[in-house]
């Protein structure tokens, strides 16, 4: 049995596994893609720290804008340690060899970033995910850390509450094997996905650690609150960074009027935007235009290449069509102070897809990464304190063999899954999206459950063994379906406006509702419970 | 417009289309066993590079026309249709291009202006499929790797610049043939030749040589 297993291998999960072997423990990362392809690449903006390297800045500061943006989902000691580790988290990204910008004065560089009261963010240019995600792979290629590829998750090996390790479907071989582990480590990412064409997230962000977790009866938290991005192109929902806006782009309706602060919060912008869409039917364009062809081409040339790429318009003299889109998720597996899962003893979760209650109701710019390394450093304390053998018993195996059979075998069914998961995201992006009302949000759970009673008539036409990416693709969607009915149940529960979850008919934030609403299985049924904020 | 995905014709109800979104359509309504490889959609995550006509690109970041010829990336092995056996693990691996020792320095913005572009590297592999070495010499470590390697050598926190040096002097810097296929096909702008060029330039700070050039000094005096 080896003494860690982490299951993703994104940024939290690479620096869990870094920061295991700095504590002598024996490692292995699997993930289902390859580990430079996660979602971390994506992050473009930076990481904060209080460094107070440009504009005056202090750790208070960082935890107040920090609690003021969760609108108090959250858990101050858990805000507190990310905020007081960030400085510590940035040298010792440094040491690793991240290629931090610096300041004239050779500081770190820091910018703005919506929310922050302070220039918090270091950063790599426009890459700092795709900087701080190679260095870390880099690191661990350095420490000879194992990390395999193509290891796709099925289940947690729990038994009497013991997470003991997990079944994967290998997908090189076709087989399902199981891999044991004194502690395991769950960095599988956030749930975005279920928007799909109407996310900026990567195909791949289906959750799929945290409908394992559902399964294995432990408990998720938060998961109505999804951060919606303002500005993503309009037909491919790839995203335009915040900071076209930063450096002074407009929003514009068809008429060509501005109708919001550009700068507002997130949340704010991307309600703004939805209003002039769906109530005025207007649509509604990013304008550049003024900045001038050579700034845009120096400011932001990632930003023209894609909306020539997936628009076909030019920037510098075109408006840019956008559409707010689903960008993050802030709920996910609930976790105690030590980052244990709630339910679950041995197994720990970090990174989109734990709800550390450090984002709340609404995610920061920035804080996503600090979250990531300094939480994937601190587990590895966690994981080095009471490491033992267990016997498993090969029932774990067995079943999920079959299980994997049982899709194999099935021939009789009449639905493409593919087609249901396009409808899927459409109507998430409808119902669970920037603005819900109760009585489409149960026109959408009743969806769901039809689509769950005929399970039966799906499933994968491809029978292959090896490098089948069609059955992926189908448990993927299986993942999706239980994690968009927790969202839903959640959704419907929460009378309320808070952060990214805004209610037709409760407009305003409601003390009632200061607090997670929990969801787990219990004997085959779904069971929620509402935990108020101490 | 229709597509041919290793010689299988495909159509695909698109004008004007990213490659990516096609081949998406295609497994989702056409042909649910076709495999590639993606995630982001955007270009940083480095899945999804396949060859165009027989010119590496990322699928998602380029529009395909009718006729186009779809195949997986050279000098990889094939394990079903578009995917491949990446191969970025045991390359850098052999360039152990990661820093070593770190020192404690100023590190300036110039500083940093040096490692830029060689660090916007995504790992997609694109410049190994273009690598004509790899064709006679299965064993080259590769462009993504040298420049990887030129990446740490050139940071001014790595204290122990000489074992790099050394470890891509065999099937390495002096077994590129600097034909520039590699910068032609860089999706981020690198310029791995270059970088080839000056690692040849710092190897020779510590006293190796051109093995290609002495053997040829060898061989004329021979004559």
């Amino acid at each position: 049995m080896i003494d860690v297993l982490i299951i993703g291998s994104g940024g939290a999960g690479l620096t869990a596994g870094l920061s295991a072997k700095e504590q002598d423990l024996e490692v292995l990362i699997v993930g289902k893609n390859h580990a430079t392809s996660s979602q971390t690449t994506m992050a473009q903006g930076g990481i904060n720290s209080a460094l107070g390297n440009i504009t005056p800045d202090s750790i208070e500061l960082h935890i107040k804008d920090t609690m003021k943006s969760a609108h108090g989902l959250c858990d101050i000691n858990m805000i507190k340690r990310v905020c007081q580790n960030g400085p510590d988290t940035i040298e010792w990204l440094d040491r690793l060899g991240v290629p931090f910008n610096r300041t004239k004065d050779n500081k770190i560089a820091q910018r703005g970033l919506g929310g922050a009261s302070s220039k918090r963010a270091c950063y790599a240019q426009d890459y700092t995910g795709l900087k701080i995600l190679h260095t870390l792979y880099d690191s661990c290629l350095r420490e000879n850390i194992q990390i395999e590829d193509d290891y796709f998750l099925l289940n947690l090996i729990v038994e009497d509450k013991i997470v003991k390790g997990a079944t994967f479907f290998n997908i090189k071989t076709g087989e399902v094997e199981q891999i044991l582990a004194k502690k395991i480590v769950i960095a599988t990412g956030g749930y975005g996905a279920i928007y799909k064409n109407y996310t900026t997230n990567a195909t791949n962000s289906t959750g799929d650690g945290i409908a394992s977790v559902l399964r294995a009866g432990g408990k998720v938290s938060d998961m109505e609150f999804i951060q919606f991005h303002p500005t993503a192109l309009k037909h491919s929902s790839i995203l335009i960074s915040e900071s076209a806006r930063g450096e002074g782009g407009y929003l514009v309706n068809s008429k060509g009027e501005r109708f919001i602060d550009e700068l507002l919060p997130r949340d704010v912008v991307a309600r703004a935007i939805y209003n002039q869409i769906h109530t005025l039917h207007q649509d509604v364009f990013l304008d550049l235009r003024h900045l001038g062809r050579e700034k845009l081409l120096k400011l932001m040339p990632q930003e023209v290449h894609l909306s020539k790429i997936h628009e076909g318009i030019d920037p510098a003299d075109e408006l840019i069509p956008i559409k707010p889109v689903a960008h993050y998720t802030m709920g996910g597996i609930d976790v105690n102070s030590n980052l244990e899962v709630n339910g679950l003893k041995n197994c720990y979760a970090i990174g989109e897809c734990s709800n550390a209650k450090i984002h709340g109701a609404n995610r920061l710019g920035g804080n996503s990464l600090l979250e990531i390394i300094s939480l994937g450093r601190f587990v590895a304390k966690e994981l080095s304190k009471d490491l033992r053998d267990y016997s498993v018993s090969d029932i774990h195996l067995k079943r999920d063999t079959e299980y994997i059979e049982s899709i194999f075998n099935r021939d009789s069914f009449s639905k493409n899954f593919y087609q249901l998961e396009a409808n899927l995201g459409e109507k998430f992006y409808k119902y669970a999206g920037i603005k819900r009302e109760n009585s489409q949000l149960n026109l959408l759970l009743d969806k769901i459950e039809d689509m769950k009673l005929s399970i039966n008539d799906i499933g994968i036409v491809d029978k292959s063994r090896e490098h089948n990416s069609n059955l992926i693709d189908f448990l993927q969607f299986l993942n999706l379906l239980d994690i968009g009915e927790i969202i839903v149940k959640s959704a419907i529960k929460r009378d309320e406006s808070r952060g990214a979850h805004y209610k037709i008919g409760y407009p305003k934030e409601d003390s009632r509702y200061l607090g997670n609403f929990l969801f787990w299985r219990e004997n085959g049924e779904i069971k929620s419970q509402f935990r108020g904020v101490k | 417009m229709e597509i041919f995905i290793k010689e299988k014709r495909y159509r695909v109800p698109f004008k004007s289309v990213t490659l990516l979104k096609a081949l998406y359509h295609i497994k989702s309504y056409q042909d649910q066993s076709l495999t590639f490889e993606s995630n982001c959609r955007s270009g940083v995550c480095g899945a999804c590079a396949v060859r165009i006509n027989g010119r590496e690109a990322l699928a998602c970041s380029t529009k395909i026309k009718s006729g186009d010829k779809i195949e997986p990336l050279k000098y990889h092995k094939v394990l079903k249709d578009l995917k491949v056996e990446r191969v970025e693990k045991d390359r850098l691996k052999n360039s152990t291009a990661w820093l070593k020792e770190y020192r404690e320095v100023e590190v300036t913005p110039k500083d940093v202006e040096l490692t830029e572009r060689q660090s916007d590297c995504i790992l997609c592999s694109s410049c190994y499929s273009a690598c004509p070495v790899l064709e006679v010499n299965p064993n080259f470590i590769g462009p993504f790797a040298l420049t990887k390697a030129y990446r740490y050598i050139l940071d001014t926190r790595e204290n122990s610049i000489k074992s790099t040096i050394d470890n891509i002097q065999s099937n390495g810097i002096w077994d590129c043939t600097l034909c520039g296929e590699c910068s032609a096909v860089c999706p981020q702008n690198i310029d791995p030749k270059m970088d080839i060029l000056k690692l040849r330039g710092e190897a020779s700070k510590f006293g190796y040589l051109d093995p290609n050039f002495m053997n040829l000094s060898f061989n004329s005096y021979n004559i």
